[in-house]
C-alpha cells in the first residue's frame, strides 16, 4: 500500500516580482507504508525543496501530494499533523524540557484545547520511545544530551504523531560516523515496526545505498530517479551526479577514485 | 502506566526523595499563601498602622472604631492591593509569553511598543494637549482618568500598528525588530514634546512614567480587571500552543499548529494585558522581565500549563511586595513602583540565575 504518492508533482518557488523557479517537474513518486526510501543528490539539487513540498510546509507549483489517497494540500494543518510528521535540519532549543516531555509534544495534534496527556498519549510516547531505543534517554534534560542522543529523540516526537509517513531532512548532518550507521538502521526499523512510509534525505551516499529499500536521486535536471542499485538508469544517474571533473564516483563500492 | 508515572520519570532529575512527590502543588499553595499574607500587610501597614484584627473586621463589616481607619482600608489600600494583584499577573504572565514567543530572555510585556504608544499618547496629554488651555495643569498624578484614556489611546494606536505587522510578516523576529523600532520613534516624539515643555509638565509626566499603584481609584478597579482576566484566560488557553514553540516555528506548524492565528492571539493577549495595566498604572518595569525567570527557577520547568499559572501567582505576590514597600511602612513618604521593584528585585533575580545557572538552558542550546 501506497502512503505517500505525488501525481505530476512540480516543485520549485515563486518569487515575488521574478519568474517562477521550477525545481523539479512531472514528479510520478510513491514511497510504500513500512518503505524507507532515501533522497540523494549533490548540494543545490532541491532536496529539501521537494522534503518541504511534500511535507505541506511549501505549496506545489502543479501536481498533488497525496497522503493515503488524500490531498495533502488541502487538508488542515491538524489532520495533516495526523497523517505526517516531520524531522527538520534544524537545532532545536526547548527548554528545560526533558526527553519525555519533548516526546509528548508531538501528541499535538491529538490532545486537547489544554494539551492534556491521557493514557492513550501516554501510551504512544512510551511506543515512541522505544521504538527509538530511548529510554534511559527520556528521563533526562533534552539539550544536556548529545546530538546523536537528541536526534532519536526528535524522531521519537515525530513518532509519537503516530504518522503514516515520516519525512527527514538530513538527519544524519551533525553526527559521527557509528552513530550515522546506526540512525539509518533505525530508520530502516521504525518504517518496518511502525509500517510507516519513511523518507530521509541524506549525503551518506555508502549508508543510504546498503540501508534503503530504495533509493530517489534528484541530480538537478529537473527530475527524480527512482530504484535501487540494481537499476541501471539509477546507477548510471548517482555516477553521473556525484562524478566531478579529476574524480569518478563508483556507486557498487560507494567510493570515488581519480581519474 | 499513566501519566503520573510520565510525571514522576521526568522528575527523575529531582532528589530521590522527591521521586514520589509532584512539588508542584506544594509550590502552588506556598505562592498562594504568599498572596494572602502581603495582601493582609498592605492592608495593615502604611503611614498608619491599622491591626490585622481589625482589617478584617471592616472588610467583612465595613464597621471599626476609627472611621478613618474604614476609608484608609476601604478607599485607599484595598483598590491599592487589588490593582497590584491584577497589575502584578497581568505583567508577569505577558512577560513570560513575549520570552517564549520570541525565544529570548530579555523579551518583556512591553517590547512590542505598547508602553511606547501609551507614552505617547500621556505625552501628548500632559506635555502638549494642555498648551492652549489650563485644563492639564492640574492632572498631576497618573490616577486622572483623561491620563487612563490618554494612554489607552496610545496603546490601542501601539497595538493595531503591530497587529497589522503580525498580519504580514513571516518571521515573528521581524516583529521583535518592528516593536523596537517603533518604541524608538515614539520615544524620540515624547524626548521633542520634553524639551519643549514647562519643567512642571516634564515633572508630571516623569511622575508617570515612574508607575503606580495608588493612583487607581475604585472606579477605575473594574475596567483594570476586565482587562486583566479578559487578557489572561486568553492567554491561559495558549499553553498547549506555547508548549509548541518551544521547539521553533517550523516544527510547530508540522505538529499542526496554525502559527498566524496563534502570533495573532499572542499579540491581542499580551496588548490587552500590558496595555491595561500601563492605562492605570504607568509603564511599571521589570515584573515582566523579571518574573518568568524567577518561576523556570523555582518549578524547573519549560511547561507553559505550568509556568502561566506560576507567573500569575508570583506576579501578584511580587506586585504586593512592591506596593508594600513603595509605602515605606512608618513613613508618609510613597516611593515610585518602578524604582521599588528594580531596586530590590533585581539583586534577587541576579543571584537566583546565578545559582542556577540554568538560562543558557532554557534559552540556548
Amino acid at each position: 500500500m501506497s502512503a505517500l504518492t505525488t501525481v505530476s508533482l512540480s516543485v520549485g518557488y515563486t518569487p515575488a516580482r521574478k519568474p517562477v523557479r521550477i525545481i523539479a517537474e512531472g514528479l510520478n513518486l510513491t514511497v510504500l507504508a513500512g518503505e524507507f526510501v532515501c533522497l540523494l543528490g549533490p548540494n543545490g539539487a532541491g532536496k529539501s525543496t521537494l522534503l518541504r513540498t511534500l511535507a505541506g510546509m511549501q505549496a506545489p507549483l502543479s501536481g498533488r501530494v497525496d497522503i493515503d489517497g488524500a490531498d495533502l494540500h488541502a487538508l488542515s494543518a491538524n489532520q495533516r499533523a495526523r497523517k505526517l510528521a516531520v524531522v527538520l535540519t534544524e537545532r532545536v532549543s526547548p527548554g528545560l524540557l526533558t526527553g519525555w516531555e519533548l516526546v509528548a509534544l508531538g501528541r499535538h495534534p491529538h490532545t486537547g484545547w489544554m494539551g492534556g496527556i491521557s493514557d492513550k498519549d501516554v501510551q504512544a510516547v512510551k511506543r515512541a520511545v522505544a521504538a527509538v531505543g530511548a529510554e534511559h534517554l527520556a528521563p533526562r534534560v533534552f539539550i544536556e544530551l548529545s546530538d546523536g542522543e537528541r536526534q532519536k529523540l526528535m524522531i521519537a516526537r515525530a513518532l509519537a504523531q503516530e504518522p503514516h509517513v515520516l519525512l527527514l531532512d538530513e538527519p544524519t548532518a551533525f553526527l559521527d560516523a557509528p552513530r550515522r550507521a546506526e540512525l539509518m538502521i533505525l530508520l530502516r526499523q521504525v518504517a518496518r515496526t511502525a509500517n510507516c512510509a519513511v523518507l530521509a534525505s541524506t549525503h551518506d551516499l555508502q549508508l543510504a545505498q546498503r540501508s534503503a529499500d530504495r533509493l530517489w536521486l534528484m541530480d538537478g535536471t529537473g527530475g527524480v530517479i527512482s530504484g535501487t542499485l540494481d537499476d541501471p538508469t539509477l546507477y548510471d544517474g548517482l555516477a553521473r551526479a556525484f562524478s566531478v571533473p579529476g574524480l569518478t564516483y563508483d556507486p557498487r563500492t560507494g567510493t570515488f577514485q581519480t581519474q | 502506566m499513566s501519566v503520573e508515572t510520565l510525571y514522576t520519570d521526568s522528575l527523575s532529575r529531582a532528589p530521590a526523595g522527591f521521586l514520589f512527590i509532584r512539588p508542584i502543588p506544594l509550590k502552588f499553595t506556598a505562592l498562594a499563601l504568599g498572596i494572602v499574607f502581603l495582601f493582609a500587610l498592605v492592608l495593615a501597614w502604611g503611614s498608619v498602622s491599622i491591626p490585622l484584627g481589625e482589617v478584617a473586621r471592616i472588610l467583612t463589616t465595613g464597621e471599626s472604631d476609627k472611621s478613618s481607619w474604614v476609608s484608609i482600608v476601604m478607599k485607599v489600600r484595598l483598590p491599592k492591593a487589588i490593582t497590584a494583584i491584577l497589575a502584578g499577573a497581568a505583567l508577569a504572565v505577558s512577560g513570560l509569553v513575549m520570552q517564549t514567543f520570541f525565544r529570548n530572555p530579555l523579551a518583556e510585556p512591553y517590547i512590542l511598543g505598547i508602553s511606547s504608544g501609551a507614552s505617547l499618547g500621556v505625552g501628548l496629554v500632559v506635555l502638549a494637549g494642555g498648551a492652549t488651555s489650563g485644563l492639564v495643569i492640574g492632572v498631576g498624578l497618573g490616577g486622572d482618568f483623561l491620563l487612563a484614556a490618554a494612554a489607552s489611546i496610545g496603546a490601542t494606536f501601539a497595538l493595531g500598528i503591530v497587529l497589522i505587522a503580525a498580519r504580514r510578516v513571516e518571521n515573528s523576529l521581524t516583529l521583535l525588530v518592528l516593536g523596537v523600532m517603533f518604541g524608538s520613534f515614539t520615544s524620540s516624539i515624547v524626548s521633542l514634546l520634553m524639551y519643549f515643555s514647562a519643567p512642571e509638565r516634564v515633572q508630571s509626566f516623569i511622575q508617570w512614567t515612574f508607575g503606580s499603584f495608588s493612583t487607581v481609584t475604585t472606579a477605575q478597579l473594574a475596567p483594570l480587571a476586565v482587562g486583566v482576566i479578559g487578557g489572561l484566560i486568553l492567554t491561559g488557553a495558549l499553553a498547549k500552543s506555547l508548549n509548541a514553540l518551544l521547539l521553533g516555528e517550523e516544527y510547530a506548524r508540522t505538529m499542526g499548529l496554525s502559527v498566524k492565528r496563534v502570533r495573532l492571539l499572542i499579540v491581542t493577549g499580551t496588548a490587552l494585558l500590558a496595555g491595561t495595566v500601563t492605562a492605570f498604572c504607568g509603564p511599571v518595569g521589570f515584573i515582566g522581565t523579571a518574573v518568568p525567570h524567577l518561576c523556570r527557577a523555582l518549578f524547573n520547568t519549560s511547561d507553559h500549563r505550568t509556568l502561566l499559572p506560576a507567573c500569575g501567582l508570583m506576579g501578584a505576590c511580587v506586585g504586593l511586595g512592591a506596593a508594600l514597600i513603595a509605602e515605606l511602612p512608618g513613613s508618609s513618604a510613597i516611593l515610585p513602583i518602578n524604582a521599588v521593584t528594580a531596586l530590590i528585585g533585581a539583586p534577587v533575580v541576579m543571584f537566583v540565575l546565578m545559582r542556577q545557572r540554568q538560562l543558557h538552558k532554557a534559552f540556548g542550546g
